[in-house]
């Protein structure tokens, strides 16, 4: 037997006891004791700017954790699959997002989509505005999200039995068919895993979008965003209301998406 | 949840492209282009610009970024909230993982899903949080003014937020290679007479040096880059409570574009450090794994 139990589980949740239990404690006691139900329900639930920023965040989470999904695959199977020039630093460039501060990436987006910027004057003579505008919420979004996908369909990829694939294509399939058919249902538990991993990482973003979505109220104003604002107003049942809602929110979306997993996993199975 | 950040143990798949399972030369050229173009445009165009915007007006303009009493402060502040939160999060990480790695305990995947909880908790909300435990308006805020002690808008909220978001790194990273290392060295040690802390020191933290410097320095570059929650206690007094991002955030809404990319760029140096130091360990892993199969290949033969 191994020592060290009792001292490094102490300490552990010693630990975890004042930077999170106690700090949630307090949350939850907050909500339950200074809040009532009626001011809950109008500061968080009816009021329309509170509402807008619900749906703006929600819908550019989803779009963006789609795409993630889409260009998240394609990066993975092609650093799984493929050999070009250059593999080994593209495969170190996917984690940059994890590493480089959410302020930075944020000016850097700004400034590249703006309508000025190196790829803003490209879209601006067609009349899209991407900075400032709901595109470029989904941008900053995209590129947070981006590692979370690659980074768990990488390792089912390579895990993957390439027996099966060609027993597919010996009974005649096509390579779609096989991808289609074989290779996607195995890879669905990793790829709902990233998918969700990026939704939860954009639906709490704050420091990317913060830059690029101009913070026009019922515009692009997102949830985060405004628990800053009622903050700065020293608006603690505010801010705590729309913060519980947020909580909730993505513990019911992880469970969702436990479930999905659960399901597709299952169906694998049978 | 959050294993897509730790290391990769395996490296290179034994896939083997045959003509039956493999794609026609368009359809990879295709997907290569789109895989390079979204890397391109999503993370290299900004990491170019970053450093593009922050030498525009030359090298002395750079420099002088970083000399403004207002820069400095906001460099002292970073690096002494780094200075307290990294080394913290280092000890918490290793207690944890030795506590959940080497042992069986009820309750472990809770205990797991804790330390997960700032991976999917908004960082806002984790201002959040201490807003309400320590803001003049919370919990312990009448005490608190009481006392004049001050913790929300000022350096001790600063680095109580960063602790809250930063903690899991050093755990995550060493959770799974100490499970996947077992402890079998480690009993063999104690077996042969060693102290716990002796079996700690000379068996353990050699076998986990790799994960453990590469947990340290994301934790760091982390604790160094967090925005949304330092924003939310920090109040943004100049000179006092800013952090180097929220310095930026200050040159950058000031239209000093250049001054906020010359800082900014600092920090992006930081995280291209850090991937280079991942790719380093990474390596080093695999390299020590390739001989590990062949010292065990040799061993059959003999």
């Amino acid at each position: 037997m191994l020592p060290g139990f009792g001292l490094s589980m102490g300490f552990t949740l010693l630990y975890l006891a004042f930077l999170v239990l106690i700090p949630l404690g307090g949350l939850v006691l907050y909500t339950s004791t200074r809040i009532t139900w009626g001011e809950f329900w109008s500061r968080a639930v009816t009021d329309p700017r509170v509402v807008a920023a619900y749906k703006l965040s929600f819908g550019a989470s989803l779009i963006a954790a789609v795409l993630n999904g889409v260009l998240g695959l394609i990066i993975a199977w092609v650093l799984v699959r493929y050999e070009f020039w250059g593999k080994r630093l593209v495969d170190a460039i996917v984690d940059l997002p994890f590493a480089l501060p959410t302020a930075v990436s944020g000016i850097a987006l700004t400034t590249l989509y703006a309508r000025t910027g190196w790829i803003g004057r490209l879209f601006d003579p067609l009349g899209i505005q991407i900075a400032y505008a709901y595109p470029g919420i989904v941008l900053a979004l995209v590129l947070i999200g981006l590692p979370f996908v690659v980074r768990t369909v990488q390792p089912a990829l390579e895990d993957l039995e390439q027996d099966m694939e060609e027993a597919a294509s010996a009974l005649g399939a096509t390579r779609w068919q096989t991808f289609y058919r074989v290779i996607l249902p195995n890879i669905m538990p990793s790829l709902l895993t990233g998918f969700s991993l990026a939704f939860a990482r954009a639906w709490g973003e704050f420091g990317s979008i913060y830059f690029i979505a101009g913070n026009m109220p019922f515009k692009t104003e997102i949830t985060p965003l405004l628990i800053l604002i009622r903050l700065e107003q020293f608006d603690y049942v505010g801010a705590t209301a729309i913060g519980v809602v947020m909580l909730v929110a993505a513990f019911f979306l992880l469970l969702l998406i436990n479930l999905l997993q659960w399901w597709s996993r299952r169906h694998q199975a049978s | 949840m959050a294993g897509s950040i730790a290391l990769r143990t395996k490296r290179a798949s034994a896939y083997r492209p045959i003509a039956s399972t493999g794609e026609s030369l368009l359809t990879r050229t295709i997907l290569i282009t789109i895989a390079l173009a979204t890397l391109a445009l999503f993370l290299v165009l900004p990491l170019v610009l970053i450093f593009t915007e922050a030498l525009k007006q030359g090298l002395g303009a750079y420099f002088a970024a970083f000399t403004t009493p207002d820069a400095r402060s906001a460099i002292r502040l970073t690096l002494i909230t780094a200075l307290i939160a990294v080394p913290l999060n280092t000890v918490f990480g290793v207690a944890a993982a030795w506590a959940i790695a080497r042992f069986e305990f009820k309750g472990k995947s809770i205990l797991i899903t804790l330390i997960d909880l700032p991976f999917t908790v908004s960082p806002v909300i984790a201002g959040l949080l201490f807003v309400i435990l320590f803001g003049t308006r919370g919990w312990l805020g009448p005490w608190l003014q009481e006392h004049d002690i001050r913790i929300i808008f000022a350096v001790p909220g600063i680095i109580i937020a960063t602790l809250f978001v930063t903690f899991p790194f050093v755990a995550r990273e060493l959770i799974p290679l100490m499970q996947a290392q077992g402890s079998e060295e480690e009993l063999a040690a104690l077996t042969l007479g060693a102290s716990g802390f002796q079996t700690f020191w000379r068996v353990t933290l050699p076998n986990i040096k790799w994960g453990l410097i590469y947990g340290i320095i994301l934790t760091n570059a982390r604790a160094m880059g967090e925005f949304g929650a330092v924003s939310v206690v920090s109040g943004h007094i100049r000179g006092q409570t800013n952090t180097m991002p929220l310095h930026i955030e200050v040159l950058y809404n000031d239209y000093q574009t250049s001054a906020s990319f010359a800082v900014a760029s600092l920090l992006a140096f930081l995280a291209v450090l850090t991937l280079v130091v991942k790719s380093i360990v990474e390596w080093k892993n695999a390299r020590s794994h390739a001989q590990a199969a062949r010292e065990a290949e040799q061993g059959d033969h003999q």
